[in-house]
């Protein structure tokens, strides 16, 4: 085998391309992981994971420089001192925005598995019979069935916490033990489950943070820090579980600073061979063979590497045949929802900062409840009691203010809902030919906007959780609705959707390629819809699922 | 990345830049001479802050702003974070901080009794409190309020705050949501 020669190529490191490279390399396949960014190395590199408050100069804060270095990070709370290394250069890799879209994203080894929201959810069946139903987009080519074992083999290796909840709505996992809800949410969600019935549940968060020692990890230690790098492995990304997974099997190559600007594909076998690669560090032209691809670049990314590639058979890329290349992009709209105060308790605190809250998954649209819009959402939230920046009204400045401001606030509980957006053939990435990128590379334009259905949806997501905090008994509760804007909810998906039909979707029941078998996309680009849950759950699935069924093709010699 | 961890934290200061003419006042007995972003790190200035942040938040059983030092937290922040026209409704704000103990008690702030630095700075929070209370969206803030937020931000985010008027857990390593309470615990930092 010559040195660029290797049985398995998988573009990206994040959530879905570490669990590529552990599956594939498990299974015996000389592995090349290619990550377009710096790498990062699990704990060493976690460089502010164990400062101190006051060893950052701004204690964590934006500065004036910041905000005109990262026009797109400053729009949301991504944008702080602690870990900035982590999100990407905005000036070196920019994007056009047709309409506003925030796209927050991490260009390094691990991806943004280093800095997401580890909440890890089951999609049911209605969520994937949803579209057939809806007469929305295209059937999902599978159900919960072909998925549910991959769900159970990623949650026992990932360690996810949670609760069996007995929902049919969101189905219970093989779950490390849960988290604890803190004695404020225990009894909003008594309260709640009392008020509904039990058609509505407050439980605690499903969460990829361990609660008991696992596979040389620690459990989590309550720091609640995880976005900066967890030194203990608390919780999963690809630094602490896939990759040191994949690399125990001697089969793993990881290259970073390896940008994919093509996948090589070959018209007489209709198969890729290899991939092209820009070094980000030197300018030089690499090539790199297999004989499978596993695509792994996120949604926007992959659809990117997708249109640049097999130009020469179809003008907009490989996998645009079906004309859904690029389009039905998704996202979770949110930045909605209700929080007040809760009287009494003032006996009681909590220990610990846990790194989860609560959930409140989806009510609307089932068992008979018909709306004006279709599909639902979800709620997080939590009850925590007030700090050191509440105001106190009846006080101003002085030993007594400082004294009442050493001691904890009273208590209160908001929740902010996760709505799902329907795919829209309209809402789509394409190649915006007239910029470049740092590396003279076209980049991704992005035109998708939410619509009547997301709009209506939000304002039960709204008035939903005001009432049910009302029906809990919670005080001076107020509303926030803020303007919905894609990207935000930082759960893109679908630009390379699943389908049954090769004229409709860019890939077939196993994340494959319909017009390239051996390639593999199996991050968020190819969700067929986007349900109300987050996501990564569901990549980490599809992956597994699908490096399995690749393997055995493999050996059977069908691809 | 945790949507619960971006709520809490002091609110950033925005707004635009409104000035009333008001401060220039002739004879008044100017305390600070922070006419610039580079004049905030100057000896005198810093210790003006830490006096101004000591009258905000004293020391009691525990140590107070002066401390902690945030005069020159307040420094940073201003130089780094904030906008021009904050910087100049900050520095113009000291100087407005200083007729007001002029009018008030003939001097300017460094050379008032403590009694009435607190005397004078419940006025100026009161006043602040109603301007916040009526201004418009884009309207800037207070002055007060910016150097009050900044010595509160400053304190409790320090290690005199957080080890001492606060309690610090780096590594709390369990979780328990039931957790005894009575009054005089102090709250967690962070």
């Amino acid at each position: 085998m010559s040195a660029n020669n290797y049985d398995a190529i998988v573009i990206g490191s994040g959530i879905s391309g570490g669990w590529a490279a552990k599956e594939l390399t498990e299974k015996g396949l000389k592995t090349i992981m290619l990550e377009r960014g710096r790498n990062i190395e699990h704990i060493k590199d976690y460089v502010n994971a164990t400062k101190a408050p006051w060893e950052f100069p701004h204690r964590g804060g934006r500065t004036q420089q910041m905000i005109k270095d990262y026009p797109v990070l400053k729009r949301d709370y991504p944008l702080n001192e602690m870990n900035l290394d982590y999100w990407v250069n905005e000036k070196e890799s920019p994007y056009t925005e047709v309409k506003r879209f925030d796209w927050f994203r991490g260009y390094h080894v691990g991806g943004r598995s280093l800095m997401w929201g580890r909440q890890s959810y089951r999609w049911a069946d209605l969520d994937f019979e949803a579209n057939l139903k809806d007469g929305i987009g295209v059937d999902w080519p599978i159900r919960y069935k072909d998925l549910a074992p991959w769900y159970s083999y990623v949650e026992q290796f990932a360690g996810i916490s949670g609760n069996r909840d007995g929902l049919s709505v969101l189905p219970d996992g093989d779950f490390m033990p849960p988290m604890e809800m803190n004695v404020v949410e225990k009894d909003v969600a008594a309260r709640i489950n009392n008020h509904y019935k039990g058609s509505r549940n407050m439980i605690i968060g499903r969460v990829a943070n361990i609660t008991v020692p696992h596979n040389n990890r620690t459990n989590c230690q309550y720091r609640n820090k995880c976005s900066l790098g967890c030194p203990f492995g608390g919780y999963f990304s690809t630094q602490s579980s896939t990759l040191p997974a994949a690399k125990a099997t001697g089969n793993l190559t990881v290259r970073p600073w390896s940008i994919v600007t093509k996948i090589l594909y070959d018209k007489d076998t209709k198969k890729a061979t290899g991939v092209e690669v820009l070094d980000a560090e030197n300018n030089q032209t690499y090539q790199y063979f297999a004989k499978v691809i596993f695509l792994n670049a996120s949604t926007m990314n992959s659809a990117w590497v997708l249109m640049n590639s097999a130009t020469d058979v179809w003008p907009d890329g490989l996998g645009s045949s079906s004309g859904e290349l690029g389009h039905n992009l998704m996202d979770h709209h949110l930045g909605v929802g209700a929080g007040g105060t809760v009287d009494g308790f003032e006996d009681k605190y909590y220990y610990g900062r846990r790194a989860n809250g609560i959930y409140i998954p989806r009510f609307r649209n089932l068992n008979g409840d018909r709306r004006d819009y279709i599909r639902g959402f979800g709620y997080q939230g939590g009850a925590s009691r007030e700090g050191w920046s509440r105001d106190i009204a009846e006080m101003n400045i002085g030993a007594g203010f400082k004294d009442a401001l050493s001691e904890p606030g009273g208590w209160s509980m908001g929740v902010g809902g996760f709505g799902e957006t329907l795919p829209y053939h309209e809402n789509r990435v394409y190649l915006d030919k007239t910029k470049k990128d740092k590396w003279g590379l076209p980049i991704l334009a992005v035109d998708a906007t939410t619509k009547e259905n997301e709009r209506k949806m939000r304002i039960d997501m709204a008035n939903d959780a005001q009432e049910m905090l009302e029906n809990a008994g919670v005080k001076n509760i107020k509303q926030h609705n803020l303007e919905p804007v894609l990207g935000r909810g930082i759960h893109e998906m679908g630009t390379a959707r699943m389908g049954r039909d090769p004229k409709t979707s860019v890939l077939n029941g196993w994340n494959q390629v319909w017009d390239a078998k051996n390639v593999f996309v199996t991050d968020g680009s190819s969700m067929a819809s986007s349900a109300c849950q987050n996501p990564s759950l569901t990549y980490m699935a599809l992956t597994a699922r699908a490096a399995d069924y690749a393997v055995n093709e493999l050996k059977k010699g069908n691809i | 990345m945790n949507r619960r961890e971006a709520v809490g934290s002091v609110a950033l200061l925005l707004g635009g830049s409104i000035l009333g003419a008001e401060f220039f006042i002739s004879g008044c007995k100017s305390t600070n001479n922070a006419d610039n972003v580079a004049d905030l790190f100057k000896p005198e200035t810093v210790l003006f802050f830490n006096e101004i942040g000591e009258t905000i938040l004293p020391e009691t059983k525990t140590p107070g702003a002066k401390a902690a030092n945030v005069g020159e937290f307040m420094g940073v922040m201003v130089r780094d974070c904030y906008t021009p026209k904050d910087q100049k409704i900050f520095l113009d704000g000291l100087k407005k901080l200083d007729i007001a103990a002029n009018k008030k008690f003939g001097s300017g702030f460094m050379d008032l009794k403590p009694a009435d630095r607190t005397t004078l700075f419940n006025g100026l929070d009161n006043e602040q409190k109603e301007y916040t209370k009526t201004k418009k969206k884009d309207d800037p803030d207070h002055y007060f309020r910016m150097i009050k937020e900044l010595t509160l931000l400053g304190y409790f985010t320090s290690e005199v705050g957080c080890t001492q008027a606060l309690r610090y857990l780096p590594v709390p390593g369990k979780y328990d949501g039931d957790y005894a309470y009575k009054p005089g615990d102090k709250a967690w930092a962070l």
